[in-house]
C-alpha cells in the first residue's frame, strides 16, 4: 500500500517487440476513465464558467462564480469546517492511534497476552466496520435532546449539562468532530500495529539493555521506524476530511447555521437543492484544487524523506 | 479509502524479557502495566458503548422507550421494530441492491485493475508513470467533481435511477486505485519469468492467464473484498443516482428514512442494527483472508 512502490525507471531497450501491443490491454480502462472520470471532469470544470440550472443552456459568464464564492461567507464557514475535520480525522486520530498501537503492541502484547491486544484493537476497529451512515444515524439519535447521552447525563447526576448537542450552532461542530475521532481511530491503529510487526524486537531489547525509558523507545525507535505508514495514514485521512459527506449528510446536514456545513455537502446542496449548476461546479473545482495541492505536498514530503534516509 | 483497512494478524508474542531484567524492576512494572491495560481497555470500551445503546434499544417498545428512556433494560423482548424496518424498507431487497452492485464492482473492478496494470507495469507502455499518476488523481478526486455531469449524462442516456449506472462508475472508480496498487506490485514481477514463458511461445494473453494472473491471486482476492466494502458503504452517488425505491442500497434507504422524521427511535436503532449485521459478518468471514492477503503482500 506504500504510496512510493511505483516501480524504478529502468529503461529496458534490448527488449524486442516492446510495448506496442500491451496497449491493446489498456484500452478498457482507459474508455471508461475517459468516460466516467476525464469527461465529467472537464465538464465540472466548463459548468463552472457558466450559470445553469440543470435544464436549457448553461450561459458562459467567465469566472464571475468565483469572485461569487470568494466573497460567500458560507464558502468561507465551510472551509474553516474542513480544518475542523482535519484535526478530528487526522491530528486527533494519528497521535493517538499512534500512542495506543505502541501501547498496545509494546505494552499489551508483550506483557499479557497477545489474544488481550487483539481483542482491544478490534474493539477500536469495529466503528470503522459498519457504513458511516449507520454511524450517523445511530450518533444523531445519541445525541438528540432526548437521546442516549442526556440520559447518561441525568443518570451520572450531570443532568444540567443537558443539551441539543446536534441543534446548538456552538455545540454542533464539536460534537460532529467527536464522532468523526470515533470513527477514524482504529484506522491508524491496525495499520501502525501491522507496522510494528516489522520493526525489529531486538532494537528494543537493546534500548532497554541500555536504560532508555518507555517514552524515549517510542520516540526513536517506533516513531522513526514507522514514519513511512504514518505517511501513508495522513494523507489518506486528510483526503477523506477534505472530502467528508455522508457523516455530514446523516447527522445534522450542514446545520444548523451552517455550523457544520463542509465543502462536499455544499456543493451537493447547491447542485440539487438549489439547481445552481455553475456555482456548484464553482465549488467541487475548488475542492479538488486543494485536494490536488495537498496530495502533491504529502507525496512530495514523503519522497524528501525517504531520499534523506537513503542518504544518511 | 480510508475507511477500511484489513487488520493485520495478530501480533507475534514478542521473545520472554530476560529473567535478569524482569526481577530488576518487577514491581514498578507490574504496578504500571496494570494501570496501562485498565486505561485502555476502559477506552476500548468507551468505544463500544454506542453498539451497546442500539442494542439496547433495537429490542424495546415505542411505549417502552417513552416510559424508561434509552438507557433502561427493555422491559419485553420486542421484536417489532425490526419487523417494522425490515418491510417498510423492504429489506431484503436493498440488501440484493447492494450486493449486486457491490459484488459487480468487485469483480469488475478488479479484472479492469489487472488489464490496466498488465500493461502498465508489464508492458510498461511509455508514459507509464504519467499514466499511474492520472489513474491515482482519479481515485482522491471529490467525487462533487464528477457527480453532475454523470447524473445529466445518465439521464440522458436512460441509466438514471439504474444499478448499472452506479456499477459502472464504481468500476472505474475503484479499479483507479487497482491499477495504481497492481501496477507497482507487477512492476517488480520477475522478468525471467515472463522470458522464459515467452521462450515457450505464450502470447501476451496466454502470459497474463497463466502466469501473471495466478502469482497474483492472493493480492487480487482481497482487493476484491476492499472494493466490495468500500461501493457497499458508498453513499453520495448512490444518493444522487438511486432515488427510487426500488433500486437504492442500504445505506440510502436508511438515510432516506430517516429524513422523514416518521421512524421513532427503536425503529432507527433496529434500522442501524440490521444494516450494519452485514458489514460485520463480512468482516467476520474475510478475516482470515485479510490477514493472508496482507501478509502475502508483505513478503513481496
Amino acid at each position: 500500500m506504500a504510496l512510493t512502490e511505483i516501480e524504478p525507471a529502468k529503461p529496458r531497450r534490448k527488449r524486442r517487440g516492446g510495448g506496442a501491443g500491451y496497449w491493446l490491454y489498456l484500452l478498457p480502462g482507459a474508455v471508461l476513465f475517459i468516460l466516467v472520470i476525464g469527461a465529467p471532469l472537464a465538464g465540472t470544470l466548463y459548468l463552472s464558467l457558466t450559470k445553469w440550472s440543470g435544464v436549457g443552456d448553461p450561459t458562459f459568464i467567465g469566472f464571475d462564480n468565483y469572485t461569487r464564492l470568494f466573497q460567500d461567507e458560507v464558502f468561507w464557514t465551510s472551509f474553516k469546517n474542513t480544518l475542523a475535520m482535519i484535526v478530528a480525522m487526522v491530528v486527533v486520530p494519528t497521535l493517538l492511534g499512534l500512542l495506543l498501537a505502541a501501547v498496545l503492541f509494546d505494552v499489551i502484547a508483550r506483557r499479557f497476552k497477545p489474544r488481550t491486544a487483539a481483542a482491544l484493537r478490534a474493539a477500536f476497529y469495529l466503528p470503522q466496520v459498519l457504513p458511516v451512515v449507520v454511524a450517523g444515524i445511530v450518533w444523531g439519535w445519541i445525541l438528540r435532546p432526548d437521546g442516549a447521552f442526556n440520559s447518561l447525563l441525568d443518570s451520572i447526576g450531570l443532568g444540567a449539562l443537558r443539551h441539543d448537542w446536534l441543534g446548538d450552532p456552538h455545540t454542533a461542530l464539536p460534537s460532529v468532530m467527536a464522532v468523526m475521532i470515533w470513527v477514524q481511530i482504529g484506522y491508524p491503529i491496525v495499520v501502525f500495529m501491522a507496522a510494528l510487526q516489522r520493526v525489529d524486537p531486538e532494537l528494543y531489547e537493546a534500548a532497554e539493555v541500555d536504560g532508555a525509558n518507555w517514552w524515549h523507545r517510542f520516540r526513536s525507535i517506533t516513531l522513526a521506524q514507522i514514519r513511512p505508514e504514518t505517511f501513508v495514514v495522513a494523507l489518506t485521512c486528510t483526503i477523506a476530511a477534505l472530502k467528508v459527506f455522508g457523516p455530514v449528510f446523516a447527522l445534522t446536514r450542514g446545520g444548523p447555521e451552517n455550523a457544520t456545513n463542509v465543502p462536499s455537502y455544499f456543493a451537493y446542496f447547491t447542485f440539487f437543492k438549489k439547481l445552481q449548476v455553475g456555482y456548484g461546479s464553482a465549488i467541487s473545482t475548488v475542492l479538488t484544487l486543494i485536494i490536488v495541492v495537498v496530495a502533491a505536498v504529502f507525496i512530495w514530503l514523503q519522497y524528501r524523506s525517504e531520499r534523506q534516509d537513503r542518504e544518511v | 479509502m480510508a475507511t477500511t483497512l484489513a487488520p493485520a494478524p495478530a501480533p507475534a508474542p514478542a521473545p520472554a524479557s530476560t529473567r535478569r531484567r524482569k526481577t530488576r524492576d518487577r514491581h514498578h512494572r507490574g504496578m504500571s502495566r496494570w494501570l496501562v491495560l485498565t486505561l485502555i481497555t476502559l477506552a476500548a470500551l468507551v468505544m463500544l458503548v454506542p453498539f451497546v445503546f442500539m442494542l439496547l434499544n433495537a429490542f424495546k417498545s415505542p411505549a417502552d422507550y417513552s416510559n424508561g428512556g434509552p438507557l433502561s433494560w427493555p422491559s419485553e423482548f420486542y421484536t417489532k421494530g425490526l419487523s417494522t424496518y425490515w418491510t417498510t424498507v423492504n429489506f431484503p431487497l436493498k440488501f440484493w441492491n447492494s450486493f449486486l452492485i457491490a459484488g459487480s464492482v468487485a469483480v469488475l473492478g478488479v479484472a479492469v485493475s489487472v488489464l490496466n496494470a498488465y500493461a502498465l507495469g508489464i508492458g510498461r507502455v511509455r508514459g507509464r508513470l504519467w499514466i499511474v499518476g492520472l489513474f491515482l488523481l482519479a481515485n482522491m478526486l471529490p467525487q462533487e467533481a464528477l457527480i453532475y455531469p454523470l447524473y445529466y449524462i445518465s439521464k440522458q442516456i436512460g441509466l438514471y435511477n439504474t444499478q448499472l449506472s452506479v456499477i459502472i462508475i464504481f468500476t472505474v472508480i475503484q479499479s483507479a486505485f487497482g491499477t495504481y496498487l497492481l501496477s507497482s506490485v507487477l512492476g517488480t514481477f520477475p522478468r525471467s519469468v515472463l522470458e522464459a514463458a515467452a521462450l515457450d511461445g505464450a502470447g501476451k494473453w496466454t502470459v497474463l492467464r497463466r502466469v501473471v494472473f495466478p502469482n497474483l491471486r492472493p493480492t487480487l482476492i482481497v482487493l476484491l473484498i476492499f472494493f466490495f466494502i468500500w461501493t457497499w458503504n458508498e453513499f453520495l452517488i448512490p444518493l444522487v443516482m438511486l432515488i427510487d425505491n426500488s433500486t437504492q442500497t442500504i445505506p440510502v434507504a436508511l438515510a432516506s428514512l430517516q429524513g422523514d422524521r416518521l421512524m421513532d427511535a427503536p425503529t432507527t436503532n433496529a434500522g442501524a442494527l440490521i444494516s450494519l449485521v452485514p458489514a460485520i459478518l463480512f468482516f467476520i468471514i474475510f478475516q482470515r483472508t485479510f490477514s493472508r492477503g496482507i501478509t502475502a503482500g508483505a513478503e513481496k
